[in-house]
């Protein structure tokens, strides 16, 4: 066996300097040596996006990448998206209150994916959406109620930028053809 | 003491936030996966390459002495533990089985079969140790084709069995009594109506959830435990019993969070039992935990069938007959419910038409392919697509609207309750009801227009519209109809409410979700049954510690068992209260009314609560005479019927013609399932369920090659959709509620992927049907539909019988014809 590489890196703002084995992958990493266990290992491919971290920012299969390739990187789990004290974040608040996730498996992976869009595209359209959410794959909900929940924590998360406060709630209408 | 929220005005109905939500958003959830144990080891598991060998040795000496590795077994070192995995549902007398190993020992029979596995620290090293493992196959022809391997002469599975026919299961109209014949009706068309034949494929799917599998085995305590991404913790358990030997009281099966199943996970696994046994050999914690294309190529697949479809009728276009034989592909082994799945599909073929004459006869087949076993429907989505696919090309041949033709042979709303041919009374439904708010949700007369439009200009791109008016049984249940088609268990569930001492309650259940949002539900009934605040009910679930007992969730069976059963158990709660509460108020127990946790005294303002009875029964101070210190209740609800939910969806397709691209431009969906307890989960069900179902149409197959190896065996290969792929659904309700259970509910789970996949399919061949196209095979691929287009304008039939005959081996009924099918 190789011998073990030394790296340092942040994950959810807390630092760590670590000796990992070169195969390492980084979902494995998050998962065993960190016990972040809210990411999650779903194809081993980077097909289905259930592993999708912040890696300096941006979206990334946490299944594709080795632990030792991160010194000096930032990583952000779905674990960082809720305050300390428990208060959820405005996108995972979304989720919940339009329903976007069933099973929950692929959830960490969209809500990570949700955060880079509403980073770069503050008020998506559906179509946006779906574009940005189309490496993550969900056998549960049929996506129509993901995208509406991103689309509404667009909307929350742009209201508290304009000042107000992001905790109204998320969820949108429902009519009867929803 | 904890003060405790007041309750809602009326839970029933509210469209509650899940309490799951929180957990899994959250990353605080607890896969089975998740959990590591102390002095834990991992397994993985060698599987073959090949789909029909003899195992002529193996060598796993390398693997044994590589870094890591704790121990490696072959099936010859289990042969004399693992037994034979069960299979629950022997559906005739004469049914053949193959002995089926967990670990094959002699000889493997379709690629993926586990051969041997190993264990050691860490589970990159047991996969390291697999590569040294050295097995010699000796190749045995494969058998890949239902038809081939029926044929005289053909190469067998299972040579010890003498044949690849499983099982024939027949039900026939005039032989059970409730029809006429089939083959009369079919003659008196021909000479005076019209006779429409046609041959459907149901391809190979994939369940495809979207957690992979995983095992954890602690054999350390008194009670061995289990933790099992499993839909069914508790049949689990009584089958490790069971097949193992193991005393089952010395069995603890614990299901926590599951990440999806749509039957995938109702199952008694290979990797389930081998981990027991090698955990208890070891004597220290072992987990398996599988990888995507190991789940796969390994994971039971479902459909697979061949149906061979013969309608008859009138000219006006009343049906007088319907003939279906089947081929269903058992794959190498029959697991836990392989042989029923199809038999379940032998209701539902008459589906919501009165049809006066019908025969089934369905042969299941062995093949050397991955098991098939349930999958979301399970039988009743390969019926509803063939008969709603032959109303279409009844209605054609007729020349008469589709819709039209359905009308004119559906069960009428003032027929209900109706008994059909195939033996089942439905209790409920409003078709009419549910079609009209369909076309005026789908636009159905402006796309008609439209439709008409493009036609005449020969617009290269096409609109198709697809009819999809469907019902299905579900809500597996009644225990004695279960018993009459040979299953192996009963319907039944189980609930437990226990009154804590606070007025919080506790609710046991056996139903264990995975994915649909059970705490929610059951605590929104609880809430309105016993007065107690939502977030003041926990259920407890998936551990047969706690909820000892269940039959589990599948077959969209949870609310109309499991939620009924939640109601008996709450009824029962009241009732003891009731006395405890009249001795508190001195007053007689006729004297009391009860209204959502709250007992008056009839004309007066006196009264009291469930909780502050449940308190009164903690300190047991004053209690009447012989009455005991305790509310809690449990309830076993085992249902008259099933549940027949129904609704109408209409899909608008757009077909290129030049390329066979098929885009789905709207799509709208009115089900009936009853009454509703939480409409969000109820749209998220329908949705997730139309997903399913439009996949089957559009995108997914599991293929192999002349080899029997499965060629889609990663999620890149085998097209689950993603967001891009699926149209915005329009869905709302029509609520005819059910007579056979006190909520008035019906199932839910199955229903969007049941309906889906014919209306998605006739609306693409409605687009091409003047360009001569009678059928485009599933998955309906560019390709696909761009070969059925140009076939056809090859060669346009005018004809109304399919140019293939049936191969099917129809006949004698096996079913007792002095109990019918399913009464």
């Amino acid at each position: 066996m190789p011998d073990k590489i030394r790296i340092s890196l942040t994950v959810n703002g807390v630092g760590h300097d670590v000796l990992v084995e070169p195969r390492m992958l980084l979902v494995d990493f998050l998962r065993d040596e960190l016990q972040l266990t809210g990411t999650h290992a779903g194809c081993e491919q980077g097909v289905c996006g259930a592993c999708t971290v912040l890696l300096d920012g941006e979206t990334t299969r946490s299944c594709l990448l080795f632990a030792a390739q991160l010194d000096g990187s930032s990583v952000r789990t779905v674990e960082s998206l809720a305050r300390p004290d428990g208060s959820l974040h405005p996108i995972q608040r979304a989720f919940t209150e339009n329903h976007g996730l069933q099973c929950g498996f692929c959830t960490p992976g969209m809500l990570m994916a949700a955060c880079e869009l509403l980073e770069h595209t503050p008020l998506p359209e559906p179509e946006d959406v779906k574009d940005a959410l189309s490496g993550n794959l969900c056998r549960c909900t049929g996506y129509q109620n993901i995208v509406r929940s991103v689309c509404a924590a667009g909307r929350v998360l742009a209201t508290a930028e304009n000042g107000s406060h992001p905790a109204s709630e998320t969820a949108e209408t429902t009519g009867a053809s929803a | 003491m904890t003060a405790t929220a007041e309750p809602s005005v009326n839970e029933f109905g509210q469209a509650r936030k899940r309490k799951e939500d929180a957990r899994l958003i959250s990353g605080r959830t607890r896969w089975t996966d998740n959990l590591t144990l102390p002095g834990m080891v991992h397994l993985a598991v060698l599987r073959s390459p090949v789909a029909h060998a003899t195992i002529t040795s193996i060598d796993v000496g390398a693997a044994k002495q590589a870094p890591g590795v704790t121990a490696v077994f072959t099936g010859r070192d289990l042969a004399d533990e693992q037994g034979s995995l069960p299979c629950a549902w022997p559906i005739s007398p004469d049914m053949v089985a193959p002995q089926a190993p967990s670990l094959a020992v002699d000889r493997v029979n379709f690629a993926g079969e586990a051969v041997a596995v190993v264990v050691a620290r860490s589970a990159a090293e047991a996969h390291d140790a697999l590569e040294l493992i050295d097995v010699d196959y000796d190749d045995l022809p494969v058998v890949l084709d239902m038809e081939a391997a029926l044929a005289d002469g053909a190469d067998l599975v299972h040579p010890e069995l003498g044949t690849n026919r499983s099982a024939l299961w027949a039900f026939d109209s005039a032989e059970v009594g409730t029809g006429g014949d089939v083959e009369e009706a079919i003659r008196g068309a021909r000479d005076n109506g019209v006779v429409v034949k046609r041959r459907f494929r149901q391809q190979r799917l994939i369940p495809a959830f979207m957690e992979p599998r995983s095992v954890v085995m602690d054999p350390t305590g008194e009670q061995m435990t289990l933790w099992s991404a499993t839909q069914i913790p508790h049949v689990l358990r009584v089958m490790i019993a069971m097949t193992l030997g193991v005393p089952e009281h010395k069995v603890r099966v614990i299901a926590p969070d599951v990440g999806g199943g749509f039957g995938g996970k109702l199952q008694v696994t290979p990797e389930e039992i081998i981990t027991f046994l090698v955990a208890r050999r070891l004597g220290k914690p072992v987990k398996w935990t599988e990888g995507r294309s190991e789940s796969l190529v390994s994971g039971h697949h479902g459909r697979d069938q061949i149906q061979d479809l013969t309608i008859c009728a009138n000219r006006d276009g009343t049906v007088t007959g319907l003939k279906v034989e089947l081929l269903a592909d058992m794959g190498a082994y029959l697991r836990l419910v392989t042989p029923g799945v199809p038999i379940l599909g032998a209701f539902m073929y008459n589906a919501i038409y009165k049809i006066p004459a019908y025969h089934f006869a369905c042969t299941n087949v062995f093949t050397d392919k991955t098991p098939t076993d349930a999958y979301r429907g399970a039988g009743r989505p390969e019926a509803t697509f063939a008969i709603e696919r032959m109303m279409d090309e009844l209605a054609a041949e007729l020349g008469m609207e589709p819709l039209e033709l359905r009308e004119k042979n559906w069960i009428k709303h003032e027929e209900f309750p109706y008994t059909t041919i195939s033996t089942l009374t439905y209790d409920s439904g409003n078709y009419e009801a549910a079609t009209a708010r369909a076309k005026e949700l789908f636009d159905y007369d402006g796309l008609r227009a439209e439709q008409q439009r493009r036609r005449a200009a020969n617009d290269p791109v096409q609109l198709g519209i697809g009819i999809s008016t469907f019902t299905e049984m579900c809500g597996l249940a009644p225990s004695r109809v279960l018993g009459s088609l040979s299953y192996g268990a009963g319907g039944w569930e189980h609930a437990a409410i226990r009154m804590l001492p606070t007025g919080k309650v506790e609710v046991v259940t056996g139903s264990s979700p995975h994915g649909q949002g059970h705490e929610t539900a059951w605590s929104q009934i609880v809430s309105d049954q016993l007065g107690v605040a939502f977030d003041d009910v926990e259920v407890l679930h998936g551990d047969t510690q706690s909820s000892h007992k269940g039959m589990d969730s599948y077959g969209s069976r949870s609310l109309t068992v499991g939620g009924i059963a939640v109601v008996k158990a709450a009824e029962k709660v009241v009732e003891k209260a009731r006395k405890v509460a009249a001795h508190m108020l001195e007053a007689s127990e006729d004297d009391l009314e009860y209204d959502r946790g709250r007992f008056t005294v009839r004309g007066t303002d006196k009264g009291t609560t469930v909780a502050d009875v449940a308190l009164a029964v903690f300190a047991a101070h004053d209690l009447p005479e012989g009455v005991e210190p305790s509310l809690d209740s449990d309830a076993t609800f085992d249902p008259e019927n099933f549940s027949f939910p129904h609704g109408t969806h209409l899909c608008a397709t757009e077909v290129d013609t030049e390329t066979g691209e098929v885009s789905i431009r709207s799509y709208a969906s009115v089900d009936d399932v009853g009454t509703v307890v939480n409409p969000l989960i109820v749209d998220g069900q329908i949705h997730g369920g139309l997903a399913q179902g439009i996949a089957q149409a559009l995108y997914e197959e599991a293929v192999y090659d002349e080899a029997g190896t499965l060629v889609t065996g990663t999620l890149a290969d085998y097209l689950v959709p993603s967001a891009v792929d699926l149209p915005h659904f329009t869905t709302d309700r029509t609520e005819t509620p059910s007579t056979t259970n006190p909520l008035g509910v019906k199932g839910v789970g199955e229903a969007g992927t049941i309906a889906s996949t014919p209306a998605v399919v006739n609306a693409i061949i409605d687009a091409v049907r003047h360009l001569g196209v009678r059928d485009v095979e599933m998955p309906c691929s560019p390709q696909t539909v761009w070969r059925a287009i140009n076939a056809a304008r090859g060669q346009v039939k005018s004809t109304s019988e399919g140019s293939t005959e049936t191969a099917a081996g129809g006949g004698l009924g096996s079913i007792d014809s002095q109990h019918g099918g399913a009464r």
